[in-house]
């Protein structure tokens, strides 16, 4: 057979790549959504807001990169979620928010990721992490027209999920025990020197692939706490859980840190991550740590990702198949 | 040489990994919401054509390889080499039989073949997808049993042994299929 080598496509094609990723049908469905979404909230008395996509500051986390544009001659940053924003509405006495928010992560492109993509997020004062899963599922269930009956739906924790899958507790460094997991399954972890990193690979090669249904993990590592909240019991797991359907990881949410020090501390430390990795350092948002300082009330958060639900759903191929168009993708 | 990042990676690329050249098959982004990012690859090795699976954390570098894919003319083999020619530079080239491997059965001079160069030597050789070979050896076919899918074994003037129905005989001329290796059907001259 001949080699699939240097193919070059198909280069008397004419057509400029004009269509649309999705097809016409797919955003009709998109757009029952949209309104499934906002009837949803609105029976919940869950008031919709439209913070900016652009900020002078933005989220430290060493994992997600976020865009800048010019405009005035001064920097600003694309969203990389409507947290912040939305943290300063509640703090401002808005009640219960959602936002369905175009976001923007530089970097991340593959056939889960797009550059720019579309987040259901909303937060919920006085819901703790559990109360927020269920109406979570809820909107899932609503949104894709299955029934989701609770008991088809399982809660792991972090360590819960690891050990199921390989045997080894995520929450305790231990690289002898993960090379030795390595050499049995065959496999080599590029991560030999930073034991979360090592983690991601694992959870990202070994073990989503393989889960199934509907996963709610929660008690995350407390380095991988975000803007969540620790446990005041455990203080090694943070209040954060993450949805997987069929291994896809499709939400992520939290019982909202609301300490004004410590949030200060984990931007300070993040940056710090940051430089050490050669990254580009973050404004720290001033403003929203002001809104910490004023006080916002006990809450829990969630974001869903839209295009992979419907990605999922409808079982397309790609997730810009969800979307009108990319700019990031070649439509052939 | 140059290098690339993972961002770069897509199917087609040629890298280099342990000090081999390796054509990438397939390349999946995968993370973890809020954690490290890695690049799932899977990458065919150019001078063995296995097929192995790696996973890079996102924006790692690794070195291009200097691999090009050339159409080339077969002209002879000396018994250790076969000699190649490009067909548009003329430049001439010699692969050894780590190199062409099973290929050499089916190559025939004059026909057009692809040769995979890393840094200028030949590391793969490729028939066309379809050979004409003659017939040099085969037992008599029986009168008359024309139908009914008998097969038996011809020898072809590379050497190479294929399946042949009954009625081939010695100086047919046969085309084959190099990819399986089967006997298609008798040929033109």
């Amino acid at each position: 057979m001949w080699p699939a080598i240097g193919h070059t496509g198909n280069s008397s094609q004419m057509d400029t790549g004009w269509r649309p990723t999705a097809s016409i049908e797919l955003l009709r469905i998109r757009a029952a959504w949209l309104t499934k979404i906002r009837s949803f909230f609105a029976a919940r008395d869950v008031l919709e807001v439209d913070t900016p996509v652009l900020s002078n500051a933005s989220v430290t986390d060493p994992n997600i990169e976020s865009l800048l544009t010019t405009v005035n001659g001064k920097r600003y940053y694309l969203q990389t979620s409507p947290e912040l924003y939305m943290k300063r509405l509640l703090a401002a006495g808005s009640g219960p928010i959602f936002q369905v928010a175009h976001v923007f992560r530089d970097g991340e492109q593959g056939r889960l990721h797009n550059p720019e993509f579309t987040l259901v997020e909303w937060y919920r004062p006085a819901f703790d992490q559990f109360q927020l899963m269920r109406e979570v599922s809820a909107l899932v269930s609503d949104l894709t027209g299955r029934e989701i009956p609770e008991e088809e739906v399982r809660y792991l924790t972090y360590t819960e999920l690891f050990e199921q899958h390989t045997g080894l507790d995520p929450m305790h460094e231990n690289w002898s025990a993960l090379n030795e997991f390595c050499a049995s399954r065959q496999l080599h972890c590029p991560v030999d020197d930073h034991w979360e990193g090592a983690m991601d690979w694992l959870l990202a090669m070994v073990i989503q692939p393989v889960m199934r249904g509907l996963v709610f993990v929660n008690d995350f590592p407390a380095a991988m706490a975000s803007l969540a909240k620790l446990d005041d019991n455990n203080p090694r797991v943070a209040r954060r859980f993450e949805l997987f359907i069929d291994g896809i990881e499709m939400a992520n949410g939290f019982e909202e840190l609301t300490d004004v020090d410590e949030q200060q501390q984990r931007f300070i430390r993040e940056n710090q991550q940051r430089q050490a990795a050669g990254k580009p350092l973050i404004a720290i948002d001033e403003a929203f740590l002001g809104a910490l300082g004023a006080g916002i009330p006990e809450t829990s958060g969630v974001a869903l990702g839209l295009d992979r639900l419907l990605m999922w759903s409808l079982q397309l191929d790609h997730v810009t198949r969800a979307m009108s168009f990319s700019p990031f993708v070649s439509n052939d | 040489m140059a290098s690339y990042s993972t961002s770069e990676f897509k199917s087609g690329l040629k890298i280099m990994l342990d000090g081999e050249p390796y054509n990438i098959v397939e390349n999946e982004f995968v993370k973890p919401g809020k954690g490290q990012a890695f690049n799932r690859v899977k990458v065919k090795n150019l001078k063995n054509g296995r097929v192995i699976e790696k996973t890079f954390k996102s924006g790692e570098k690794v070195d291009g390889a200097d691999v090009m894919d050339t159409t080339m003319q077969y002209l002879y083999s000396d018994g250790e080499y076969w000699h190649f020619m490009d067909e548009a530079t003329y430049e001439q080239v010699q692969a050894d039989a780590m190199a062409v491997g099973d290929s050499s059965q089916w190559l025939k001079e004059q026909d057009t073949c692809n040769v995979i160069l890393w840094d200028g030597v030949p590391i793969s050789v490729e028939p066309p997808n379809f050979v004409n070979l003659t017939v040099t050896e085969t037992d008599p076919g029986l009168k008359g049993d024309t139908a009914q899918g008998g097969v038996k074994p011809a020898t072809l003037e590379t050497g190479a042994v294929v399946r042949v129905p009954l009625f081939i005989e010695i100086g047919d001329l046969l085309k084959i299929d190099t990819r399986t290796g089967e006997y298609v059907s008798r040929a033109k001259e």
